[in-house]
């Protein structure tokens, strides 16, 4: 009977979804299929004159994947497991501990207010705030250089590893606070009567951590880690910003859409659409799991939606 | 009733200990901020101190006086764009949402799995085909560009639908049509309230989104009157900026930063709480 009435008011069904379409379609799609477009033509700007656009099928493809692609997506991927292996230690001890009922934590809501708020912060304004603390004459040489730790102001983003930290570090206090979070409700979801249960059998915390905990929590985890790594493959404001966009010293700060980035701006459209496409697929790779993840959860709670009713 | 023995008592401690050095590794860059924020240029030339000074107010009209780096007019642009998109974002998302929910029709299923596939797809890899489609356009350097795409925002979409299947009973929008209230009329009359909730949570995070995307943004703005904050910001770490009154850059650093965190500690709460309650974040 619902069905039946529905058929009647689909033409409302569509009106409604019809603006987030549309959109869609004109400021994602036809891009999409635009920047697929440029990567198969010659175009860029050399000097005052404007080459192309003349087809050149799949010559940018050819260019783009040479070594500074595996350097680049290297540097990207160092960068985002510089902050991602701590970001996700804590952020399980932290949720084991605010979620643990024999440890009680004082201020716990001083401390996830605290936490999470890097998260907010503007990452730009973030980096260029790094950026003065931990320049030569800034506040960081001058608090090591009062404690007697160094004599001479050490130059942390002389070197590839000083940046590669500062960066990493800035993504780990950045995105630690919001993982805590997320593990955390995924822990509270599981049932407080497990927990029980181990306790009374005699559980160390560190034992119902390992056997209870983590193997419960491993569909958010896997979650958490996909998600992060679509974030990382887009790292873009922090190393920008901090490096000034060179991603120096020696290109070793320098992440894959740094380079798109530079790319766009040249303009060299063939290259930045062949970097985009690759891109694309590789992102395409990842949300296909995130789709699939989601879409296991939602098909589980229609069927068992669909019992009920029954 | 407490049995407590040494090994819980050094586990609270080692809780607190790392919880306390974590806070202070949050707030101590902010702290450090502030304070430098207050002091003048000569001041900064001697080394840290770790207390605040008196130049507050004067790197503050400095910065409101530079025409270099218009920063609070860059603020009025970030404050536009981000509240606009938070509002039209949330609004669409929710009605797509209620129309997908609510609704029988052939594509429905196409289009909700279609909206799934892209749910965090980056938007970079767009960024050349949205640029020159902007241009032909003719709506390069305003912005229009920044605010328009976010109609279609999955992620938001998203959560709006989850929130409304746990929410909205099906029976509560049959009745109001028996009422005799068009299909409009029942989503901004009836729907809309009862999603105040959803809304208001992703309206915020929409807004902060908006308020730090840097990325698209400074493909497209140019001229200095237009620019948000972020492309200010930026444009700052361009500019020989060593030759400059360090005292109004770490200014220039706070008023960036400084009215989100201002914001989030008036709607803490509510935004951890609402940090998970979709589940979707990028």
């Amino acid at each position: 009977m619902n069905k039946k009435r529905g058929i009647s008011r689909a033409k409302w069904g569509y009106i409604f979804i019809l603006p987030f379409f549309l959109t869609y379609f004109i400021f994602s799609l036809i891009p999409l299929l635009d920047t697929i477009r440029y990567s198969f033509y010659e175009y860029y700007r050399s000097g005052l004159k404007i080459i192309g656009p003349n087809f050149v099928g799949f010559d940018n493809y050819a260019s783009v994947m040479g070594t500074d692609f595996f350097t680049y997506l290297g540097n990207t991927f160092v960068l985002w497991i510089i902050g991602f292996i701590p970001q996700i230690a804590i952020a399980l001890l932290l949720a084991a501990w605010f979620t643990d009922a024999r440890l009680k934590i004082h201020g716990e809501q001083f401390f996830k207010v605290v936490i999470y708020l890097p998260n907010l912060i503007m990452a730009s304004a973030f980096a260029m705030l790094f950026f003065t603390i931990f320049s030569t004459s800034g506040p960081a040489n001058s608090i090591l250089m009062n404690l007697g730790i160094t004599s001479a102001p050490i130059d942390f983003m002389g070197t590839p590893t000083g940046t590669r930290i500062l960066v990493g570090t800035m993504n780990f206090l950045m995105w630690f606070g919001n993982t805590t979070i997320m593990l955390m409700a995924a822990i509270m979801g599981i049932s407080p009567d497990i927990f029980e249960a181990a306790s009374i059998d005699g559980c160390t915390p560190t034992q119902t951590f390992f056997n209870i905990t983590l193997p419960l929590i491993r569909p958010i985890l896997s979650y958490t880690l996909i998600t992060s790594l679509i974030g990382g493959l887009q790292m873009f404001d922090v190393p920008q910003i901090l490096t000034n966009g060179q991603g120096n010293p020696n290109r070793t700060s320098y992440t894959l859409i740094m380079w798109l980035n530079n790319l766009l701006r040249a303009p060299d459209y063939g290259r930045a659409g062949a970097l985009s496409v690759y891109l694309f697929i590789v992102s395409g790779i990842l949300c296909f799991f995130v789709y699939k993840m989601m879409n296991d959860e939602d098909a589980y709670q229609k069927k068992s939606k669909k019992k009920g009713k029954r | 009733m407490k049995p407590k023995n040494n090994h819980s008592i050094a586990r609270s401690f080692l809780a607190h200990f790392l919880l306390i050095l974590l806070a202070f590794m949050c707030l101590f860059f902010f702290y450090i901020l502030i304070v430098n924020s207050s002091r003048s240029h000569a001041e900064l030339q001697k080394g840290f101190s770790a207390l605040p000074s008196g130049s507050f107010a004067k790197n503050f009209s400095a910065v409101a006086n530079d025409g270099t780096f218009p920063m609070l007019n860059g603020i009025v642009n970030s404050i536009i764009v981000s509240g606009l998109c938070a509002a039209i974002c949330t609004y669409f998302s929710a009605l797509t949402a209620y129309g997908l929910y609510v609704y029988d029709f052939k594509l429905k299923k196409i289009a909700f799995t279609m909206i799934m596939a892209i749910l965090v797809m980056p938007t970079q890899v767009t960024a050349l085909g949205f640029l020159r489609l902007i241009t032909n356009m003719g709506m390069y350097d305003s912005l229009l560009p920044l605010i328009l795409p976010s109609v279609a925002s999955p992620a938001v979409f998203y959560f709006m639908y989850s929130y409304l299947k746990s929410n909205l009973p099906i029976s509560l929008v049959e009745a109001a049509r028996i009422d005799g209230s068009g299909e409009f009329k029942t989503f901004n009359r009836i729907v809309i309230p009862i999603m105040k909730p959803a809304i208001a949570v992703q309206a915020i995070f929409t807004f902060v989104g908006a308020w730090n995307n840097y990325f698209v943004p400074a493909l497209i703005i140019q001229s200095k009157n237009k620019m948000t904050v972020p492309i200010l910001v930026a444009t700052l770490r361009g500019a020989d900026y060593m030759s400059f009154d360090m005292g109004k850059v770490y200014m220039m650093i706070t008023v960036a930063i400084v009215p989100i965190i201002v914001v989030y500690l008036f709607l803490s709460k509510f935004i951890i709480a609402g940090v998970t309650l979709g589940g979707v974040k990028e």
